[in-house]
């Protein structure tokens, strides 16, 4: 098949009707515009709706009433409104609704800028709204990628009846790659006999709900929950490794800054330097356990992020103190420079200071 | 012998938890006899409020939907785009309608959604304990207005009805009260209409029920009732703030 050229965002869209997606709920923020546009377009031909919201308060929540009504629905934002939309969210992985949030990540905190940044890795891994919750976060380093994960998300998502996350910047939203679309094929999401879409009389009722008033029911609710997320923990690992067999130093990266690091991979390679790349594919689930098999066969790890330093709390916690773990960051919507982070590899590679 | 009083269909058969003398639960037998009148049992679908009604989701039959604090408009709405033949309603407090969750009230409004929103109006926040709402009236006196109600400092009890009449998205506005019998067929007539309008398509619906909430009041049930008539009535005119032409009064 003929490849394409396509902009990360209109990817993200392209990929979500691929996937099935027939709703889009969402405000307007840079840099996921181009997402927007392209659904408010695409999404009539194919049958489907794109509605503006008021705000990303009520995108969340709308989002939260289309998915209990059993549809494949998504919605699309940045820091600003993915803050917004934590409530929503909450009350989502509680009702345990299967959807996608996009979150096209610039700087901050605050208004900050509409630069590309990693800054919301903890708000997207760690919780973000209220309650003990697990969001699926997917992130894509390329516009190929992009389009191949719109349909595991998905799909991940009505698996385990649970918000899925995609997490980008605004570098891998404004890209223009070519990309491999495949067969246009029609999706037929799978039966959800949970979806409050009518009670038949004398058949079940359904509920969509995250209210347990009862302690003991909503410890249980929380058990069920965890074990949901143990299963999700132990299968959906997912990463790319590049030049890990025989690496001294490993780079961990995600997303754009990973594409960088390739390139400091690449230059380290040919002056002779056993570097390699770690890059998660999910950052949650984390892959915690490829970096437990190879944690004592390398020096030392290092940590590279648009960020002061976020992602590299679950390297830690997977690396248990087995090895020295550096970190490298740019924020506030800095991009980091291939040079600079390779004289940050050669300094440590050369045994430079422990930490 | 032919029963003239039973439980409608659409309302199980539990107790509701509700104080003595309040009248949500009025309202939501109103709701379950109009659904079963209509036929609809298999085709509605309630989303439920943050508020002592929070529960109508347990005393609806058929499916049902819990909406975060003031945002049931919002989740009405993604349902409703899913299933345009469906009658979806929201059942909502004054706090939850008309103080947080305005914006998603207002813009369902303004988008015409074809949802029914019951908005009960009980003049306080009742389930967090008896707080100033947005719809208290001035000079009454809640736990956080304790010299009763000040325009100077909280401004002037917000009328929901009259705030939406402007917005061409709203094809249904009515507002009644459940104090008497009298007023309580009246109330059942609106909330008919209400469906009725949503189920032609017209646009959105809302009926405000002047509601009493006799524990945060500190009045008994039938004080509750009587101050209901003599203070909220004269602030909350009764009657129709909008119905489409062609349906009529
Ligand atoms: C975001 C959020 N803020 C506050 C609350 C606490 N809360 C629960 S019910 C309620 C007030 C409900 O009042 P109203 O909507 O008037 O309903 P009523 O109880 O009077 O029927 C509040 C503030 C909450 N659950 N969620
Ligand atoms: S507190 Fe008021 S509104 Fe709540 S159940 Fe009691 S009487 Fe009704
Ligand atoms: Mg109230």
């Amino acid at each position: 098949m003929a490849k394409v050229l396509m902009k990360g965002n209109e990817a993200i869209g392209e990929g979500a009707v691929r996937a099935g997606c027939r709703y889009f709920f969402g405000y307007p923020i840079t840099p996921q515009s181009e997402l927007p546009h392209y659904l408010a377009k695409r999404m009539p031909e194919v049958g489907g709706l794109y509605l503006q919201s008021e705000s990303e308060t009520a995108a969340a929540n709308m989002v939260f009433g289309a998915a209990g009504a059993g549809a494949r629905v998504m919605t699309s934002s940045s820091g600003p409104g993915i803050s917004l939309m934590q409530e929503g969210i909450s009350y989502i992985a509680g009702a345990e609704l299967p959807c996608v949030i996009v979150n096209m990540i610039r700087g901050g905190p605050g208004l900050g800028n509409i630069a590309p940044a990693q800054s919301d890795y903890f708000q997207a891994v760690k919780g973000g709204g209220h309650g003990d919750y697990r969001v699926i976060c997917l992130a894509p380093a390329s516009v190929q990628e992009i389009i191949d994960l719109m349909q595991d998300a998905f799909d991940l998502a009505d698996k385990y009846r649970n918000p899925v996350m995609l997490l980008a910047d605004g570098v891998l939203g404004q890209m223009m790659e070519p990309v491999e679309l495949g067969e246009e094929k029609f999706v037929q999401p799978p039966e959800k006999p949970w979806a409050a879409t009518g009670r038949k009389k004398g058949g079940p009722k359904r509920l969509i709900n995250s209210l347990y008033i009862v302690p003991e029911e909503c410890e249980q609710h929380n058990l069920k929950l965890a074990k949901k997320y143990a299963v999700i923990s132990r299968e959906e690992q997912r990463w790319e490794e590049y030049h890990l067999d025989d690496a001294r130093l490993v780079i961990v990266a995600f997303g754009t800054s990973a594409r960088v690091c390739k390139a400091v991979v690449d230059r380290a390679r040919d002056e002779g330097m056993a570097v390699g790349l770690l890059r998660p594919i999910t950052v949650w689930p984390y892959p915690t356990g490829v970096i437990k098999r190879i944690r004592e066969k390398v020096d030392r790890f290092l940590v590279v992020e648009m960020n002061m330093g976020q992602m590299i709390e679950d390297v830690r916690l997977a690396v248990e103190g087995a090895r020295p773990v550096h970190f490298y960051g740019r924020a506030g919507g800095m991009m980091p420079v291939a040079r600079d982070i390779f004289n940050e590899v050669k300094k440590l590679y050369n045994g430079g200071a422990e930490q | 012998m032919k029963k003239v009083f039973t439980r409608p269909e659409s309302l199980k058969d539990i107790p509701f938890h509700y104080c003595p003398g309040c009248t949500h639960g009025i309202v939501h037998r109103l709701v379950a006899e109009v659904i079963d009148e209509m036929d609809m049992y298999e085709r509605a679908l309630g989303v439920a409020p943050v508020g002592c009604s929070v529960f109508i989701y347990n005393y609806m039959d058929f499916d049902m939907y819990q909406a975060a604090h003031g945002r049931a408009p919002a989740v009405a709405t993604g349902i409703k785009r899913v299933l345009p033949d469906r009658l979806v309603f929201t059942y909502q407090g004054d706090g939850d309608a008309a103080a947080i969750g305005t914006g998603e009230l207002v813009h369902a409004a303004a988008r015409g959604e074809k949802i029914t929103v019951i908005f009960i109006n009980n003049a306080v926040y009742a389930m967090t304990g008896g707080q100033m709402a947005p719809t208290t009236l001035l000079g009454q006196k809640t736990t956080t207005t304790p010299a009763g109600r000040d325009a100077g400092i909280n401004g002037m009890p917000v009328k929901v009805c009259e705030m939406l009449a402007p917005l061409d998205g709203s094809a249904y506005l009515a507002r009644v009260s459940v104090h008497n019998p009298k007023n309580i067929v009246a109330a059942k007539k609106a909330i008919r209409k209400a469906f009725d309008i949503q189920m032609r398509g017209d646009g959105f619906t809302l009926v405000e029920v002047l509601s009493s909430c006799p524990t945060n009041w500190g009045l008994s049930p039938l004080e509750a009732l009587k101050w209901l008539e003599q203070n909220m009535i004269p602030y909350y005119p009764l009657g129709e703030y909008k119905t489409p032409a062609e349906v009529g009064k």
